[in-house]
Order: C-alpha cells, then structure tokens, then sequence
C-alpha cells in the first residue's frame, strides 16, 4: 500500500516538476538565456489567477486561465524589458553577453519577488482545484486534481513534442538550438524564433505556476525555490536537453517523496542534491548534455 | 552713542534672544512626542495585524490626551521576519529614532535575537505573540540585565496547557475521543508546547499514538498526513503559524478523515477562509478573540475599531498589540517619565482590562517571569472553529456554547462507531 502510495503521489510532483523544467531548459538550449526569474514569472501566474478566482468568481478554471495569460505576459515583459536591451547592446561585448544576461534576470527575479511580497504579501495561497474530491486507486485515496495535473502536465508535454518534431515552426526552433548561424544564412529571422519560444515558454511557466498554486500552494516566497528546483533539474538532466529535464524530474521527484515517506519529511531535499553533486563531479554535462 | 551703551543694548539683546530660544526649546520640549517602536513583517498576515493594532492604540490614546501631555508617535519598521533586519531595525529604532519602548514581532525567533539587545540598550520591549519559554526564562534567570524584556502572549508551555484543558472539553467529553497525534513546525515555540503537550493531553484523556514534527519550509504534507493516518487517532492537533495555508488545504483536498485542532496561528487571521478557498471549514485553533464575543468590555468596539479602520476582524496579534501599547502608555503614565527602569517597575504592576481578559504579566519569582498571565481572572485565550466561512467561538464553553461542525469527509469517533 505504501509503495502505491509513494508510486501515485511521486508521479504527481514529478510531472509538475518535469513542466516546470522543460520551458526553462528549452529556453536555455534555443536562446541560451538562463532565465533566474523562472520562479517568480511561475508565482506571479499562481497569484494573479488565486487572486481573479477569489475576487471575481470567475472559478477555478477561469482563474487558471487568467493566471496562465498572466504568466505569458510575464515572459513577453522579461523578453522585452530584460533580455532584449542586452542582447541589442553596443556596450556590452558578444562574450560577456551571457553573464549579463544572467545577472539582469537575477535581479529581475528578485524584483518580481520583492514586487509579488508587496502587492499579495507573503502568505501562501491555494488556487481551487480544477477537479475536487477524491479517487479510490487501488485502495488509496488520491485527490482527482492530483491525478488531472499529472495527466494535464504530460499532455503538454506530448504537444509540445509534437510542436518541435512536427511543425514547420518546431523545425526551425530545433535548427536554431543547434546552428543557429546557419538558420540566419538561410533566410530565417532569428529573433522570429526567439519570440516563439518565448510564448512557448510563457504558457509552459504560466500553467506550471497556476497547476502548482492548486496543488501544493505558492507564495512570493517561493520563487527563489522554484528556480533553484528547475535549476538543479536542468543541471542534472543536462543542459538544453529536454527529454534529460524530464528524466531528471523523475528523478528529483522519487528521490524526495521516497525521503518524505521512508525517512522524514524534513530531509526532503537533501537526497536530490546529493545526486545532483554526484552527477556534476562524475558527468558534469548531466545525464543527457551534449556538452 | 556711548560704547557702554552699546555694549550693555547689545548684552540685553543676546539675553532676550537666549530667554527666547530657550524658551522656544523648553515649548518644543514639551510637545515632543513620545515614540514607540514596531517591528514586524509587514506582508505577513500577523505582522500587518501587529502594526495594525499598535496603531489603533496609539491613535485612541492621543485622541484621549497621549501620555503626560505628550502625544504617542508610532515609528514603524519591517523585519521581514529576519532576525538580522530586527535587530538592525532595533539598534535604529532606540539610538537613531529615539523611542521609548518598542513593541515586536510574533516569531520567537526573531524575538530571543532582539532580546540581548533589549537588555544591553535598557529598553522596554514586549512581543505581541512570540511564545517561546525562552524568552521569560531569561528574563527569570538574570533578572536585572533581562528584566526590560516582556511577553504579552501566553508563553508555549501556557498555550500547552490550555489546549489540554480545551481539548478535554471539546474532544474528550463531547466527541468521545481517546487519541491524538501532534503534527509541529519545527521552531522554538513549539518546541515547550509538545514536550508540555505530551505530558497534558494523556491527562486531558487523549493518549499521544504519534509525534511529527516537520521543516517550516515543507509545501507537500501528503507524506505527513499518510503516516499520522497510519497511527490512527482521533484528533490531530497541531502547531503551526509559520504555515498554515498549505496543510489545511491538503488535509482538505486529500479528504484526511480525522479533525485538525490545536494551534493554528494563520487561522486565527480573517483572510484565512479566503486564503484557502473555504478549505479551512472545520479547522479548530487557539485564538485570541473571536468576532462576536465580549471577553471584556473593551474586545467588541476594539474590534469594531478594527474593521472601520482596516475593512476587517484582525488576527489576535492585533489584539495583543493594541493591548501592549496600552500597557506601556499607562505604564509611562503612571511612571511620569520615560525612564527605562520606572516603566519596567509599572509595567510589572500592570493590571488593566485589556480586549482579551485581564492584562497582568507574572512576576520575578514565577517561572514565567514578564510573561502575560494566564487563567480564568486574567487571559485565558478562546478557541474558535471556522464553519461556513465564519470564525465561531466554541471554547470557553461558558462563553461559547456554539456546537462545533466538521465537513462530510472527517469522521468522529461516534461516526466510525455508527459505520
């Protein structure tokens, strides 16, 4: 009973985590931006749809939508406003691009925080579940939302495998992943790209936030935490890579709820950081990097 | 004219304008405000309430003529819940700002981190809900560096006790329960209240089948709530304030069919229904006032106060903050002076109607010394259920005798007992 238990609720946070990471490493892989505000681009979708659902009665799933935008609009705001005035910037030289990059969305992030601990303070909230009650699987009891966000989590993940693999669009995002220098030569508008992945990474980070505020709660206390999460995902599955992401998700996700059931709570984190030690001294390219 | 002359105009002149300064001085002097201090997070559900109250108090006070002529002026700083930035804030707070007693944050944390400071720069400080023993014991054990320091909250193993006494009442004679299991964040205020709890509450009728305490930083309670299922009691009883939010609504959304009760500092906020989309139905916790019931003369226009001046019911750390001020505003009063020692000295002959009971702090040869006292001619506390989005008094039973209602998935002992 307890090794279902362990199997159900492992999958739940691990699908969770797993789209979280995917928009983070995919934006890494085709931009190369390591975005630091991850986590609070993802509290800011949470708190924005908790707050129209409780304020508005427009319902658990009108305000998930409305979170969702908010997240997508968060990205288009951090493209726009933070990473764009870098990148188009005389002064700053093409090798140092990416530590500036780093650095603005570092402070970028502690900015959303600060902002989100300011306008929502910094109590956790809980948006409604988008399927309440409960499921009797196998003699456990498992809340249905538990179940639709794994379900939800992996259905986007499946579209956008089909997205990249499929689409005219997907193929050039892959090119550019890979030579991007080559897409430009060949006629292609890069920054087209960049902005589509951006979206991309919008809805992802966007869903991610608000399927997390009906699950385990958010707070702008959180974002530092969430970054650091998919951040250490990322490490581990290797960077850009993002069948390594999901892998590693899966991972970090067992190893925690394994820890949470068979040792002590409190220790949850710690085994995923042993990993992600062991796996940078052994194969600092993570699981599937290619570099 | 004369050179004398002159020189004796111009003497007069200066003699006059020193007369005038000092005399514009001594006016000057006469209308400087007294400061108070409050440090505390101001995004925190307790913290604003804090802040909140401290207000209320100060303005009521200086609608009624301040202190000795002076008005009270409140200086307000945000510790973002860090012990650094309180005592940074503190250290500002008394040599830069100048204030005369400072009223302070609910984490004990951060409060034992201000309190070496409270005796180093002689200040009269109090807290408005930290509950760590810790506290009082300092001041117990080296009264005359510590004795600037005060609890005006029921220290942990207090709030122990009265959760045993309530939950006799509640859970052992009107549900019929025979068991508990004690789920605790890991802080130093709950730290005395489970070693206190575990001794009371098999006394109170409840034996203790399980014993979690967790990191204040969990988000997934899944795991916690798995295993004190797995022991089987009847009654959870927890606590908690650092969170709060996340396990309630778990224990809602996981159907975790045993009640929770204890203390639950979030809960006791008005936003707390909101916060968690109404998963908070059936929650019990410790509380300081509930909407509704006079525990003294002064608790409802205090809370009526309240919700003209900030839209709500505050949380009991808005009670408390108010009633500290008071206290320390009619301990300088009595004092006649600002001066450190003689506000401790009347401080500690504090016996005033304050919003939750009768406001007294125990003295130097009880065990909590500085702390508020606790019993049924001073504070006693309430503990209250939300149901259907409303906070209802249910402990005193003399003073609440509302019934207490659990949602359709948490089972009694009664009900098991009919399936």
């Amino acid at each position: 009973m307890l090794a279902l238990q362990i199997l159900v609720d492992g999958f739940a946070i691990s699908a969770l985590y797993g789209l979280g990471a995917v928009g983070f490493t995919l934006m890494f892989g085709v931009c190369g931006v390591l975005n630091l505000a991850h986590g609070g681009i993802m509290v800011i979708a949470a708190l924005v749809g908790w707050w129209v659902a409780a304020n508005y009665g427009v319902g658990p799933y009108g305000g998930a939508l409305v979170g969702l935008l908010a997240g997508l609009a968060a990205s288009f705001i951090t493209y726009y406003a933070v990473i764009r005035p870098v990148q188009r910037s005389r002064a700053i030289p093409p090798v140092e691009e990416e530590i500036f990059i780093l650095t603005s969305t570092l402070l970028w992030g502690i900015m959303l925080q600060v902002g989100l601990d300011y306008a929502f303070t910094d109590n956790p909230v809980t948006m409604q579940p988008l399927l309440p009650g409960v499921v009797r699987i196998a003699g456990i009891r498992v809340p249905q939302n538990e179940v639709l966000i794994a379900v939800l989590c992996w259905a986007v993940i499946g579209l956008l495998s089909l997205l990249v693999n499929r689409t005219r669009i997907g193929k050039q995002i892959l090119a550019a992943s890979i030579n991007p220098r080559a897409l430009t030569l060949l006629g292609f508008e890069l920054s087209h790209v960049y902005l589509v992945v951006w979206t991309i990474y919008g809805v992802l980070a966007g869903l991610a936030g608000v399927l997390l505020a009906s699950f385990l709660g958010a707070s702008a206390d959180n974002a530092g935490a969430l970054t650091a999460s998919a951040f250490t995902i990322v490490i581990l599955g290797g960077l850009g890579s993002v069948p390594g992401s999901l892998i590693a998700a899966y991972i970090v996700g067992y190893a925690e709820t394994l820890t949470a059931y068979l040792i002590a709570p409190t220790l949850r984190p710690i085994p995923a950081l042993i990993i992600l030690v062991i796996v940078i001294y052994i194969r600092p390219q993570g699981l599937l990097g290619r570099r | 004219m004369k050179a004398g002359t002159l020189w004796r105009r111009a003497a007069v002149f200066l003699l006059g304008l020193a007369l005038l300064t000092g005399a514009r001085a001594a006016c000057a002097a006469d209308n400087t405000p007294i400061k108070i201090g409050v440090i505390a997070e101001e995004s925190a559900l307790l913290g604003k309430s804090i802040i909140d109250g401290a207000k209320l108090a100060v303005a009521d006070i200086n609608a009624k003529g301040g202190v000795n002529g002076h008005q009270l002026e409140l200086v307000v700083y945000n510790d973002h819940s860090s012990a650094a930035d309180a005592v940074r804030a503190y250290q500002r707070a008394v040599q830069e700002d100048h204030v005369s007693a400072v009223v302070s944050t609910f984490i004990s944390e951060v409060y034992l981190a201000l309190e070496p400071w409270a005796a180093r720069l002689k200040m009269p400080t109090i807290t408005a809900a930290a509950a760590s023993n810790l506290i009082t014991k300092q001041v117990h054990d080296d009264y005359d560096k510590f004795k600037y320091v005060f609890e005006g909250w029921l220290p942990a193993p207090i709030l122990a006790q009265a959760v045993c006494d309530s939950s006799k009442d509640l859970f052992v004679d009107m549900l019929h329960m025979k068991s508990a299991a004690m789920m605790s964040e890991d802080a130093d205020w709950t730290t005395p209240l489970d070693a206190a709890q575990t001794v009371c509450l098999p006394k109170a009728g409840l034996q203790v089948v399980d014993h979690i305490r967790f990191n204040p930083d969990t988000t997934d309670f899944t795991p916690i709530f798995n295993k004190i299922e797995g022991a089987h009691p009847d009654v959870i009883i927890t606590g908690i304030a650092h969170v709060g939010v996340q396990p309630t609504v778990q224990w809602h959304d996981q159907h975790v069919p045993i009640p929770m009760g204890g203390n639950s500092g979030q809960a006791t906020n008005p936003e707390f229904w909101k916060t968690t989309n109404g998963a908070a139905d059936g929650i019990i916790t410790q509380t300081g006032a509930v909407p509704g019931v006079a525990l003294t003369s002064r608790t409802i226009p205090v809370a009526d106060e309240f919700i003209k001046a900030t839209g709500k019911f505050p949380a009991f750390t808005g009670f408390t903050a108010y009633d500290d001020v008071r206290s320390l505003a009619e301990a300088m009063q009595r004092a006649g002076s600002t001066d450190p020692d003689k506000i401790v000295a009347e401080m500690e002959k504090t016996k005033m109607e304050g919003t939750l009971g009768t406001l007294a702090f125990y003295g130097r040869d009880d065990t909590y010394t500085h702390a508020m006292k606790y019993g049924k001619d001073f504070v006693l506390g309430t503990f209250m259920q939300w149901q259907d989005g409303k906070q209802v008094c249910i402990w005193p039973r003399d003073k609440c005798p509302n019934p207490m209602k659990f949602p359709d998935f948490v089972k009694t002992p009664e009900q098991h007992a009919a399936n």
